[in-house]
């Protein structure tokens, strides 16, 4: 995939002392890290550590107190339309209209994203092949088994091409053979340079990535490929240093 | 043996032309911790609307502490806790009242329930003035737990307790569920997590509304029909693909860092694997290869099981 813009040839993600306050709380304490073109990196940490608020920051839909924070070259608090062009974000909660059809849901995104009709059906025609995408296309998106929704979810926030893709718990209650796929699917995307920036509540499933973040009250506790924390910890598994982190090593026997 | 606590018989629930429970059995005995675990879609709420007497089976019976869903369902509905997977608390009382409402519905008081909820409620009763829909995602889940426990059931069905909760959050209320099954409290609990089975007595594998097994959970890997190895190797997308293409491949999926392989050949040595895969992957540009014997876990069965479920059923 050939990129001209500023953004693709640095790393994609630097957050720099980023910090978000909401009065006298503190939700993101000056995190910072680098997020490598084409990395699969993982944000976890405990519900209220503050990864939602560094996601709105990152996707340009807050603005940071102090510190700051670049997204595929572009400031996120200066140039937030630049890089929104330059995202594709897709989460459990929020993906596609169930009421509109798998292709009026593509053609609404590629729209957004100011993809012209030729493009979007030449892309969504690739997509679609890619995906071995069974059903038709003019089903509903509410009709659509979970899997396919989540796999086709990923897709269309692929269809812009962004620089970076954020997937907040993109495989919530999926069955293991989808979740894999899904992860191969994030593979094959990060192998053509988009960057996969994604949160999971599975600790396993962190596994995948070629390094993950953990945070805890706002801080990033942790940084590091799945095999160097679980060395730097001295324990079998991820969610182990997950516990060790976000419960202090004091509470760890109890 | 002493009665079953909750015994389903062949129960089917069909939805327009979906079939959300297909012919459904299992046995709950007394003060087993019970897990039905499966994806979104696998039919784990349906069962609980049919256990809990929210639904009527299309076909087949299901009793509970000894009273027929369909025909004593008042007698159920006052002696089952009943935890539903969406937070359905009253966001707008505060924690105090919303246990005290769920003690009135059920005709007792918080002061009642209070010795075997206590454990659980010291833990969110600094908060009890806190609106219920401003608590943290941990925090209504106790909440919710203790909504269920306040009437003192005979038996507590959880469907999803821990979705969306955060690992940590998931581990303190499994802790507190083996509390509560210490003292007696058979309990029934859906997860899609599969790494939250091995803390349930017996569980059940659902996909698309069948059962797919039922055994103790360390039982489970014994179900894996083939010697499993745990295969590494650089890259790893080209490793996956080329275990994928190997012609003696079963089953290759990725587990975190390496792929789960299973070898058609019966009684596949890890030496001879190991030698053939150095040098046919060898070739192919994988490097860094290392193979290992493993046991199977839960969800290489369940992924058996559902690739090819007549094969392996029962």
């Amino acid at each position: 995939m050939n990129r001209s813009d500023a953004g693709s040839t640095g790393p994609a993600i630097v957050a720099h002392e980023l910090t978000r306050r909401f009065g006298d709380f503190t939700a993101v304490d000056a995190i910072s890290f680098t997020v490598q073109s084409g990395e699969v990196f993982g944000f976890l940490g405990a519900n209220g550590a503050g990864k939602t608020t560094a996601i709105r920051m990152f996707t340009g839909l807050l603005a940071p107190t102090s510190g700051s924070a670049s997204v595929a070259g572009f400031d996120v608090a200066t140039e937030s339309d630049r890089v929104r062009e330059r995202i594709g974000y897709m989460s459990q909660r929020f993906s596609l209209y169930e009421d509109l059809t798998v292709r009026e849901n593509i053609r609404l995104y590629g729209g957004i994203y100011g993809l012209d009709a030729a493009t979007i059906r030449e892309r969504s025609d690739v997509m679609l092949a890619e995906l071995d995408f069974t059903p038709s296309v003019t089903s509903l998106v509410r009709s659509l088994p979970l899997g396919w929704k989540q796999k086709l979810a990923f897709s269309v926030a692929l269809l812009h091409q962004p620089v970076v893709v954020f997937l907040d718990e993109p495989t919530g209650g999926v069955d293991p053979i989808t979740r894999r796929q899904f992860w191969e699917m994030i593979y094959r995307a990060a192998a053509r340079g988009t960057t996969v920036f994604v949160t999971t509540h599975y600790l396993d499933e962190a596994e995948y990535c070629d390094r993950l973040s953990i945070m805890v009250d706002g801080r990033l506790a942790a940084l590091g490929t799945p095999a160097a924390l679980k060395r730097e910890y001295d324990v079998p598994s991820l969610d182990d240093v997950f516990v060790r982190l976000v419960r202090g090593p004091v509470a760890d026997a109890g | 043996m002493t009665a079953p606590v909750v015994s389903v018989r062949g129960v089917s629930k069909r939805f327009g032309s979906t079939t959300a429970l297909d012919a459904v059995s299992f046995e709950v005995a007394p003060g087993e911790l019970f897990g039905i675990v499966g994806p979104d879609g696998a039919g784990k709420t349906t069962l609980f609307h049919v256990l809990t007497t929210l639904r009527v089976p299309d076909s087949g019976s299901a009793s509970v502490l000894g009273f027929d869903v369909v025909r004593d369902l008042w007698s159920i509905r006052s002696r089952v806790g009943y935890m539903p997977g969406r937070f359905a608390l009253y966001a707008d009382l505060s924690v105090e009242e919303n246990l005290g409402f769920f003690a009135s519905v059920f005709g007792t008081t918080i002061a009642d329930g209070l010795e075997l909820i206590q454990p659980i409620y010291q833990q969110i009763e600094p908060f009890r003035d806190r609106k219920a829909g401003a608590l943290s995602g941990g925090m209504k889940q106790k909440l919710a737990l203790c909504c269920a426990l306040v009437h003192r059931p005979e038996l507590l069905l959880l469907d999803e307790p821990t979705t969306g909760v955060d690992a940590v959050s998931r581990r303190e209320f499994w802790e507190l569920l083996a509390t509560l099954r210490e003292s007696g409290l058979p309990i029934i609990a859906a997860t899609p997590y599969m790494d939250e089975a091995a803390r349930c007595d017996r569980i059940a594998l659902m996909q698309d509304g069948r059962v797919l097994a039922i055994d103790e959970p360390a039982a489970v890997g014994t179900r894996f029909p083939r010697p499993l190895f745990a295969v590494r190797g650089k890259p790893r997308a080209l490793l996956l693909e080329r275990l994928r293409a190997y012609p003696h491949m079963a089953s290759a999926y990725p587990f975190g860092e390496t792929v789960h392989f299973s070898d058609r050949r019966a009684d596949m040595r890890v030496e001879q694997l190991r030698q053939e895969l150095l040098v046919t992957l060898g070739t192919d540009g994988v490097s860094d290869l290392l193979v290992e014997r493993i046991e199977p876990g839960i969800e290489d069965v369940f992924m058996e099981l559902m690739a090819a479920p007549t094969a392996v059923a029962a």
